[in-house]
């Protein structure tokens, strides 16, 4: 039996109390800095479904990216397939992990390398990963899954710069498929496209998800791009979970202070819709020194003296998951 | 880009008929380079180069080290007392100008091309590796090449001569050498500006190992500025061959190199102009047309030049 194989009442993807730590040189003399991009992430995610990680940019969303997809390692806590943890996997199933998450980035003209023809750049992952696989059937998976993304076989022989955006990411996505991952980090895909051309890969995105059975791990800032595809939303403010819980109940009655001020920013046509909330004011602060304890109480309406000391943990009310010292009163 | 002004009610799929079929890379720099006018009448005069190199058995009227002991220093046909039988004239042992400088042709296009070859594949090899693995590796080479930039490049290659001991497979070694550096920077920049690239992460989440990234998906992006530097590296070696020629430590008579044979004539240089200046000027229209080549690629291949 594989680490691979689905094990029921087991989530298919667990990060546990995840923390990416950089240290940082600032120069001659003084010790080193440490920023804390990613400080105790927990989630799980189930196969098929769709988790949505949003927050401001240098909240620490694409770091967790970094870390799912085995780019970088963790400096603590675990990540978990099907229940097993990754740190303790031999090379050998760590390649096979790495096959079981891929990822698709945000911008389309620095993901496909320009001197390779769209055939090379999706052969490459089959060439690496399936070695049983001759000339043949290599190109032939390969013409299938561009079929799959609606690109047409004659591309197989194009250079990336003859493509638009909206192809180039289609590129992408086959690419992140080819392989028949479990799980696709998308790192902001959409952001970078015009708005015609972002609704057409994000159906794209969800008609794969039925048929390849794959779980997205979808990083955006773009709340309305997260309401249209997400099962689950997971907040982030400086390295930390903000709130989470699903979709229509985070959308419809926002509890942390941030969730709601996130939702006023972002633009409504229809003001019956409108989030009754401040604005965001300021900046984010730094993560080499965040703020004593909630992250958040320097630009919170709401903070009280208990925010500047304690720093809320992560609990259970209304159905999700809350990071408020003050969220019964909010509510 | 070509492909931002689409409509946006356009199914995506139309955007490959209305944007016709852009020309190939190499298609593009050819129709650049060609505007350069400069860059065009160099290559037109090293394709010249080229030609007489190849053919310089067939074109040479003489042997280039066969001594007439009948014709010393003779000037050339358009001047009073030449000897017809020699177009440049001959130099202080009787040899055919033209014959010679015919045959350094070969000997300077080989220097070049050798040098240049030589010393980019082992520079390549250093600066992929430095900026592909960074830390303590990089630092390492980087402070060696450091070190190298800082001594004159001729004292160099003469000092590595003088250990080697003279002649021209040395000398071009030596030369090798000391333009070395050159790529070595040039490619590990290249690579540190590629290596934060998406494609690159691409791979390696696809499973690509090292030699596969730094070799396969990141050199070939980095290729631009190294041809346009072993374009003008071939330039600089034909002239660092010729003043190591020139002081003794480069081809050893009666080899036909032009700085030899500019050596050569060091005591006529009052007497009989010919035996010096004909030399003199191959080496200037070589290194000239080359440099003029390497320029006029630099902007061709360079994207921030394109309109």
């Amino acid at each position: 039996m594989s680490f691979l194989d689905s094990k029921p009442g087991v989530p298919l993807l667990e990060s546990d109390d995840l923390v990416r730590h950089y240290e940082v040189n600032r120069g001659l003399g003084k010790p080193n800095a440490t920023v804390k991009a990613l400080d105790g992430v927990s989630f799980t995610l189930e196969s098929k479904k769709t988790l949505a990680v949003v927050g401001e940019s240098g909240c620490g969303k694409s770091t967790l990216g970094r870390q799912l997809t085995l780019i970088e390692k963790p400096s603590a806590g675990q990540l978990k397939i099907n229940g097993d943890a990754v740190g303790d996997l031999s090379d050998k199933d760590a390649k096979m992990f790495r096959r079981t998450v891929q990822m698709i980035f945000q911008n389309p003209y620095g993901s496909l390398n320009p001197r390779k023809k769209v055939g090379q750049i999706l052969g490459e992952p089959v060439l690496l990963n399936m070695d049983h696989l001759g000339r043949k059937e290599r190109e032939e998976r390969v013409r299938d899954t561009m079929a799959k993304v609606g690109l047409r076989p004659e591309f197989y022989n194009r250079y990336p710069h003859m493509f638009s955006g909206g192809q180039r990411q289609r590129i992408s996505i086959a690419r992140a498929l080819i392989l028949e991952p479990k799980v696709i980090v998308a790192d902001e895909p959409v952001s970078a496209l015009d708005v015609s051309v972002q609704a057409q890969v994000l159906n794209l995105m969800m008609d794969l998800q039925e048929e390849m059975n794959v779980a997205y791990v979808f990083i955006s800032h773009d709340l309305s791009v997260v309401r249209h595809i997400a099962d689950d939303v997971m907040v982030m403010y400086l390295g930390r979970v903000a709130e989470k819980g699903p979709t229509e109940e985070i959308f419809a009655k926002p509890l942390h202070p941030y969730t709601r001020a996130l939702l006023a920013s972002a633009p409504k046509i229809d003001p019956t819709h409108r989030v009754k909330s401040e604005p965001l004011t300021g900046e984010l602060p730094s993560p080499i020194n965040p703020p004593s304890g909630c992250a958040f109480h320097k630009r919170c309406p709401f903070a009280t003296e208990e925010c500047a000391k304690v720093r809320p943990e992560l609990r259970m009310f209304e159905g999700r998951e809350v990071a408020c010292h003050r969220v019964e009163e909010i509510a | 880009m070509t492909s931002q002004n689409t409509p946006s009610t356009a199914p995506e799929d139309a955007i490959d008929e209305t944007m016709g079929k852009p020309p190939s890379p190499f298609m593009e720099t050819w129709n650049y380079f060609r505007k350069n006018r400069g860059a065009y009448v160099g290559l037109i005069v090293i394709a010249i180069i080229l030609f007489v190199a190849a053919f310089a058995d067939v074109i040479s009227p003489y042997d280039p080290i066969l001594q007439d002991r009948t014709a010393f220093l003779k000037p050339p046909i358009w001047m009073d007392g030449a000897d017809p039988r020699y177009i440049l004239g001959t130099d202080a042992v009787g040899r055919d100008i033209l014959s010679r400088l015919i045959h350094g042709a070969q000997l300077s296009v080989s220097i070049g091309v050798f040098v240049v070859i030589a010393s980019m594949i082992a520079g390549i090899m250093l600066g992929v590796t430095a900026g592909y693995f960074r830390g303590w590796i990089e630092v390492g080479i980087m402070r060696l090449m450091d070190t190298m930039l800082a001594l004159p490049s001729l004292i160099m290659a003469m000092a590595i001569v003088a250990i080697l001991g003279p002649g021209l497979e040395n000398a071009m070694l030596a030369i090798a050498i000391v333009q070395l550096p050159h790529y070595v920077r040039l490619s590990r920049a290249s690579v540190v500006t590629e290596l934060n690239k998406e494609y690159v992460i691409a791979s390696q989440i696809a499973g690509a190992g090292h030699m596969r990234q730094m070799f396969i998906n990141i050199l070939p992006n980095c290729m631009a500025p190294l041809i346009v530097q072993g374009t003008l590296g071939i330039s600089s070696a034909i002239l660092d061959a010729a003043a190591l020629g020139f002081l003794g430590l480069g081809a050893q008579p009666p080899l036909p190199e032009w700085g030899t044979m500019l050596a050569e004539a060091r005591e006529f240089v009052g007497s009989a102009w010919w035996v010096i200046t004909f030399p003199g000027l191959c080496i200037l229209v070589t290194v000239l047309a080359f440099n003029l080549m390497g320029d006029g690629l630099r902007d061709a291949l360079d994207p921030k030049m394109k309109r």
